[in-house]
């Protein structure tokens, strides 16, 4: 097997509250390998940490109130993110690990060409000059298929359609030909037209630049045709992780078999969508045991005393559940 | 000639929505026209004043002369011709008044913005300074400086005005790039490797531009009057040298002796100051972004 591009061990983001309610364990622990050109899926509900994790992996989270606990490691190239200095990590950032945003509307400066705004990349990561920097902003924007990137160099965000941004959020991220893209949710702010534009754009040019993924989404539908590996969260943890076709075939956590659940399909007539009864709980009070199993149909007595670890289960498919230890419990409660 | 240029700027301006924003207000034209005919005649000031500021022209027998064809606005008690002490005054007064308007504004920004994103411990530093800067009366701030140091140069006083008449702006500034901290943008720039110093000047500074040339505009407003507050109480700008200010107080004496020579520097002072709020209000409709058509 080859060599992790970034290795995540232990990561832990907290939030402390200023009104003093208690501190928010938005990421609390998670692991996992990226390897070099995969895509890897992270996905799972609204505030169950995929954002967070994402923002951590570069430090992006502004302290106070948040801070990345002592222990965490983010490994690139052989040394830990968490621990660099900051103008050693802002050599980094945008560099050689890129980070596409949720929302191309606010994640462009209103008062700055996309010109601008793209070749800034260029001068500060390759110090390049004004000229040259525009030059390369046109070459970007025609690479991720923006028509006109002459004209198109001198507009404003406000001037793009909502597509056109994450296209040019995509040319900055991709100016210095990063071995990493971050991909936070880079399509749901877009309609599903566009958001398969922009996928079959992100999947091209990782093919063409030779980049690994981590592409950052509650969509399952677009993890099962992009995603080539899947890291389930449910509040803060990592819940299950395998490979794409044997995590969509062969579901062991009961959250991630929730997930697939509440999925509509066309191959099955149903009158009403399945949920995942209950929501995810407060990121400043996880339940004790098994984060799980309020919410979960074979909850017993184990999940709510103990936490399960993440448990080794076929080939790099591992799960975070007491079903692994004692399968016979898969039986749901009446 | 001023109205030739406001037609011309108004003819360019109409064709950007910005522009049309700006001639809207009422009085905008108007107001841009006194400001460039000032600026222009303190510019031009020996080609427009038919005497030299200083020039006595008789001392015994042209003293506070009512207006004629040979002295457009009299003489005063020394037979200067006010007219031309007008013309001079204008630069004096101007260039304090942009000087260190500009002065006031450029240190209230950084001040602001480095507040703003630094936030924590610098932010309380900088603003218990302001708390401080703000609680003290600016004139008697100079009367204090004047009394300690004595009569202060024109540089003197541009530095003395200029230095504590920041604090508003830096509040203001700091109000907005509080904001705009949070917004996307920032992490974006911060997630593609930009330092603070990148961040501020790139990407927060041009976001607050509005707030500040209209903080400028209202301000040389501001200063004007100090300053002819200042040279009234006579620690401002020193005779002979003419300021609109201690043209004032020269004519205050002979008010009803020479109504012209307390009178004319005293509507310049009101017209200019008039013109310039104007001005600000104008540029504030045109640049607010929220006016801003998507």
């Amino acid at each position: 097997m080859t060599k992790p591009l970034l290795r995540v061990r232990d990561l832990r983001t907290y939030f402390v509250s200023e009104h003093g309610s208690g501190v928010a364990r938005a990421v609390d622990g998670v692991s996992f390998d990226l390897y070099p050109g995969e895509t890897l899926g992270l996905v799972g509900e609204s505030g169950c940490g995929k954002t967070v994790t994402g923002l951590s992996l570069l430090r992006l989270i502004s302290e106070p109130p948040g801070h990345i606990r002592p222990g965490s490691v983010v490994e690139f190239e052989g040394r830990n993110l968490l621990a660099l200095p900051e103008a050693e990590l802002r050599a980094i950032r945008g560099n050689r690990i890129a980070m596409v945003f949720q929302e191309p509307a606010t994640a462009l400066n209103p008062v700055l060409t996309v010109g601008d705004q793209i070749g800034e990349v260029a001068v500060v990561h390759q110090g390049l000059g004004h000229r040259a920097a525009r030059a390369v902003a046109t070459e970007m924007l025609r690479l991720v298929g923006v028509p006109d990137p002459e004209e198109r160099v001198d507009h404003y965000p406000h001037q793009l359609s909502g597509g056109m941004r994450q296209r040019v959020m995509l040319a900055m991220a991709l100016v210095c030909r990063p071995q990493i893209l971050i991909a936070d949710e880079p399509t749901t702010a877009l309609d599903v037209t566009i958001q398969a534009q922009i996928l079959e754009l992100l999947d091209r040019l990782q093919t063409e630049l030779g980049m690994a993924v981590i592409l950052i989404t509650h969509d399952l539908g677009i993890v099962a045709g992009h995603a080539d590996r899947v890291v389930v969260m449910y509040a803060g943890q990592v819940v299950e992780t395998a490979g794409t076709e044997e995590l969509f075939r062969r579901p062991l956590h009961p959250y991630t078999e929730g997930l697939l659940a509440s999925v509509p399909r066309l191959d099955t007539t149903r009158d009403r969508l399945t949920g995942i009864p209950g929501q995810v709980p407060a990121a400043t009070a996880w339940p004790g045991g098994c984060r799980f199993h309020p919410r979960c149909a074979y909850a017993w007595e184990r999940c709510v005393a103990d936490d399960p670890p993440l448990a080794n289960e076929g080939e790099r498919h591992d799960a975070r559940c007491w079903l692994l230890a004692e399968p016979r419990r898969r039986v749901a409660r009446p | 000639m001023a109205a030739a240029t406001v037609r011309w700027i108004q003819h360019r301006a109409r064709q950007a929505p910005r522009g049309r924003r700006f001639f809207r207000h009422p009085l905008a034209a108007l107001a841009l026209g006194v400001l460039i005919f000032f600026s222009v005649i303190a510019l031009a000031a020996p080609l427009v004043a038919p005497y030299l500021a200083t020039h006595q022209r008789d001392i015994v027998l042209l003293q506070n002369q009512p207006p004629s064809w040979l002295h457009p606005l009299g003489t005063d008690l020394y037979s200067h011709d006010v007219w031309s002490r007008i013309v001079y005054g204008a630069r004096v007064s101007l260039a304090i008044g942009a000087l260190a308007a500009v002065m006031a504004v450029l240190a209230g920004t950084a001040v602001g913005a480095v507040s703003g994103y630094f936030r924590r411990w610098v932010d309380a530093g900088l603003m218990r300074l302001v708390d401080v800067g703000l609680a003290l009366p600016r004139i008697l701030l100079v009367l204090v400086v004047v009394a300690l140091f004595g009569r202060l140069s024109v540089v003197g006083l541009v530095l003395l005005i200029g230095g504590t008449g920041w604090f508003a702006t830096s509040r203001l500034v700091r109000a907005e790039v509080l904001g705009l901290r949070e917004r996307a943008f920032v992490d974006a720039a911060h997630a593609l490797g930009a330092g603070p110093g990148r961040v501020i000047a790139r990407h927060l500074l041009p976001n607050v531009a509005a707030t500040v040339i209209i903080s400028t505009t209202l301000g040389i407003g501001h200063v004007m009057l100090l300053e002819a507050g200042l040279s009234f109480l006579g620690v401002g700008v020193a005779p002979p040298t003419p300021s609109w200010g201690n043209m004032i107080a020269d004519g205050a004496p002979q008010l009803v002796a020479a109504p012209w020579s307390a009178l004319a520097p005293g509507a310049a002072i009101a017209i200019v100051v008039m013109a310039l709020n104007a001005v600000g209000d104008a540029l504030r409709d045109a640049l607010d972004p929220r006016q801003e058509i998507p």
